[in-house]
């Protein structure tokens, strides 16, 4: 199927790669249908794009590439409702807030999107407020560790 | 909006398993002590607007700039 998209025109995806999220994004509830589609080849930036309105697209970010020791737990009910069978097809990202410069871009640590890629669905979840959990993570700590 | 009134070192019970109790007031601030199930998540309401504004921030995404992310390679 065909769908537009805010950065790449008119993009054909199939419908297998739709990814719901039951409860939409935080303040953006009504969008539950997306898509990841890569910036390029190895990048740990994606888009995350919805299916249903063109304008709601993210930048996100593989968030282990800029922050190694980021790992968090997540509470049984999350497992349910991700239908958890594996950690393993659990994927994390994170939604980057970009600026210009780049480097003065920042990482929502605190409230990760996380998607079970082989069930296609997923959960902005909120992580405990915790000093390891910034909302606005500055994405020029990476320090040369993406190329 | 059920409104209770509560002294210091009283509490509130929500559910069969969820205890709210007043720990401490000082001025205008009052310390809370909540004991509940793990699976109940407890947020400051904040944390959650912030977290929308957020979101809603990060739409805000200048066109220039994926082009230069794009022609990084």
């Amino acid at each position: 199927m065909q769908i537009q998209t805010k950065f790449l025109g008119e993009v054909e995806i199939e419908e297998k790669e739709i990814i719901t999220l039951t409860n939409g994004l935080l303040g953006l509830e009504e969008y539950t249908k997306y898509v990841l589609l890569p910036l390029e080849k190895d990048s740990p930036l994606a888009f995350f794009q919805s299916v249903e309105e063109p304008q709601i697209g993210f930048v996100v970010a593989y968030p282990f590439a800029f922050k190694k020791d980021y790992a968090f737990d997540i509470g049984e009910d999350d497992k349910e409702e991700l239908q958890v069978e594996k950690a393993e097809d659990l994927i994390a990202y994170s939604i980057v807030t970009l600026k210009e410069p780049f480097e003065s871009s920042t990482l929502n640590l605190l409230a990760p999107i996380v998607i079970n890629s082989v069930k296609k669905c997923g959960k902005q979840i909120v992580l405990q407020d915790n000093e390891a959990f910034p909302l606005r993570f500055p994405i020029a700590e990476l320090k040369g560790s993406v190329k | 909006m059920l409104v209770l009134s509560r002294k210091l070192n009283e509490s509130i019970i929500i559910g069969e398993n969820i205890e709210v109790k007043v720990l401490s007031i000082e001025g205008d601030q009052v310390k809370l002590g909540i004991v509940a199930p793990k699976n109940i998540k407890v947020h400051r309401r904040e944390i959650y607007e912030s977290i929308q504004e957020q979101n809603k921030a990060a739409l805000n995404i200048d066109a220039n700039l994926i082009q230069k992310l794009t022609k990084k390679r």
